[in-house]
């Protein structure tokens, strides 16, 4: 098997950089370990759980989809080509892996994003299983697991105490990932280490038919009394893609921008009219509930989470998705015992 | 990989028409043939597009004029916010970008042989006369045809020429309506709410097919009158106009329940309205 020293980690992204990736690992940031480009020197972080997703390497906070040079009332539109730099995500985890496929559907939903194809085509994804989780982690809920391969081109696996870790190989850009890396990946043998285990907090299939019939449901209000609307969920989330586009710009050039936005948000909605089809928090609650358990599945055929947690670590009112998701399920059992 | 699904057609304004005190018609015309060409092929009746400044932004605003007209396009627009702002700055030879078309259509090719009646409500008008167009473009196709068309003043009614045009031609009924208080001395048309219009003045036991567009409490009252009238549920057509930034089925925003106006849409029959979640419209 073909294994990798965690002490050797930083010459891993040095050798990889050497030969033409960007690289894009966990490391400090202040308090937080965050991913983001790795610098040499920087010491690749293994046993933290990153505040930011995999999803920021695909689809920036804010992109350039459109460029204009301006003359008075006049325009020129100039070409605009996406930035996909040959990426490689290091150590992402395994709920942020599986988060890909529900962003290829939508960016492949017929009409093909081509900022986002370019950049998805050139990032390999190296997923690291979890030894550990926290009380907010609840991939095997949404039919994930701490080990899970789905959606990475490479699963690094701890062993030997967390002092190794074993390389497989899942594909052609994994392969090619594992050869870039040269003399620091070697053949040996390690003792796999145990995954971490994530209780199950809800069963997905039986809240999806909870869903369709509990739109006018009262715990709506009760759920989201404490949302403050303020889109840390969203921006944080490995699935979540809703984006606003707006124009900015000089009196010289203006650029339109896509933009990461949230059903959070009250003008989300809002018609040009003044009417707002979801014009309280229950609402856009529900909203955001509802398009990952029951919508993206009726659409998709998979659910729109990937069971990561951000959403509930980084909430500064203290509400859970998979508290949300448990209370509408144990909600429609108790009604159904009646 | 196809190409950059932002990139617009740039387009000329060939005309602009003031309809009502803060609604305008521009007429724009494409500054490339194979653009345009493109645009004509994918086009049908209810589709809408992405009309942008540069600058502004994009909004999306549903397409005034019928695919049977296919040597521009118009689009009517009430300056409400930053993007028709600046659409309202545009002057004539001056020029602006348009996406699209995207979304569904009116089924126009299966009324062939029926009678179709267009209610309209405000702004409503401007989807259902690029659809009036079409079928009068297309007349000895379709039975009777009837536009009940209203507005909150006199002033306020779009396409005032257009009104006078299908008044004159005698194959297709017109009746306008103002809310009450909104007509002046001359005023010859109703003066009550269009649902109620529709009712007075529309025969019962219709079987053919209708369309209503305009506001959402104007859809919601003439829906139950159209059914009392004999239309069917499958028959009943409308346009539904959610916010949308994309219109490729990406931005999340125009989603009602688990439909995509801008994908599933704009067009709507009320049998599909009725199986959306009501607190979502």
């Amino acid at each position: 098997m073909k294994i990798v020293d965690v002490d050797k980690l930083s010459d891993l992204a040095a050798a990889l950089a050497a030969k033409g990736y960007r690289i894009v690992a966990p490391v400090r940031d202040g308090d937080v370990v965050r991913l983001k480009q790795w610098k040499r020197g920087e010491c690749v972080v293994l046993d933290a759980f990153t505040v930011n997703s995999v999803k920021d390497v695909l689809i920036p906070p804010s992109e350039v989809i459109g460029r204009y040079a301006l003359d008075g009332d006049d325009f020129t539109p100039e070409a605009v080509a996406a930035e996909a730099p040959k990426t490689v995500v290091l150590a992402a985890r395994p709920c942020d892996a599986a988060a890909m496929a529900v962003l290829d559907a939508v960016f492949n939903w017929d009409f093909a994003d081509t900022f986002y194809n370019a950049r998805r085509a050139a990032t390999t994804i190296a997923a690291l299983a979890c030894r550990q989780a926290d009380e907010q982690c609840f991939c095997t809920s949404v039919g994930g697991a701490p080990d899970s391969t789905a959606g990475a081109d490479i699963i690094l696996r701890p062993a030997d105490g967390g002092k190794r870790l074993t390389v497989e190989a899942l594909g052609e850009k994994g392969e090619a990932l594992v050869a870039a890396a040269g003399e620091v990946v070697q053949e040996g043998e390690a003792a796999a280490d145990a995954v971490a285990e994530v209780p199950v907090r809800f069963d997905a299939a039986a809240l999806a038919a909870r869903l369709a019939e509990n739109f006018e449901s009262p715990l709506w209000q009760t759920l989201s009394l404490a949302c403050l609307g303020c889109g840390a969920c969203a921006y944080a989330c490995p699935t979540c893609h809703c984006f606003d586009i707006q124009d900015e710009g000089t009196r010289r050039e203006s650029v339109r921008l896509r933009n990461w936005d949230s059903c959070g948000f009250g003008l989300f909605t809002q018609h040009a009219g003044g009417h707002n089809p979801r014009p309280d928090q229950a609402a856009r609650w529900r909203q955001r509930v509802m398009h990952k358990f029951l919508y993206f599945v009726e659409r998709f055929g998979r659910l729109a989470c990937s069971g990561c947690g951000r959403c509930a670590r980084l909430c500064p009112a203290g509400m859970a998705m998979a508290d949300s998701c448990a209370a509408i399920e144990a909600a429609a059992q108790k009604a159904a015992k009646r | 990989m196809s190409g950059n699904l932002y990139e617009a057609s740039v387009m000329r304004i060939a005309a602009v028409r003031e309809e009502t005190p803060d609604t305008r018609t521009l007429r724009l015309e494409f500054a490339d043939e194979a653009a345009r060409a493109a645009f004509s092929r994918a086009y049908r009746v209810g589709m809408f597009g992405l009309y942008g400044v540069p600058g502004a932004g994009e909004c999306a605003l549903c397409i005034a004029s019928p695919p049977t007209r296919d040597r521009y396009v118009e689009c009517t627009f009430r300056r409400t916010g930053r993007v028709t702002a600046a659409l309202a700055d545009r002057e004539a030879e001056q020029r602006i970008t348009l996406r699209g078309p995207y979304g569904n259509a009116f089924p126009i090719d299966d009324w062939r042989g029926r009678d179709v009646l267009l209610v309209a409500g405000g702004m409503g008008l401007a989807p259902l006369r690029s659809v009036l167009w079409n079928l009068l473009d297309r007349r000895a196709e379709f039975g009777a045809i009837t536009l009940v068309c209203g507005a909150r003043t006199a002033a306020d009614l779009l396409y005032k020429d257009g009104l006078a045009e299908w008044a004159k031609r005698g194959d297709v009924k017109v009746t306008t309506t103002v809310d009450p208080g909104g007509e002046t001395a001359a005023w010859r048309g109703k003066v009550g709410l269009v649902p109620a219009v529709v009712e007075e003045t529309v025969p019962p036991n219709q079987k053919g097919v209708a369309a209503v567009c305009g506001p959402l409490g104007m859809i919601k009252f003439a829906m139950p009158v159209l059914v009392r009238l004999g239309f069917a549920a499958r028959d009943v057509y409308t346009t539904l106009e959610n916010r949308m930034k994309c219109g490729v089925g990406q931005c999340g925003r125009c989603n009602i329940g688990g439909v995509y106006v801008c994908r599933d849409g704009p067009v709507f029959t009320l049998e599909q309205l009725r199986k959306m979640p009501a607190g979502d419209l």
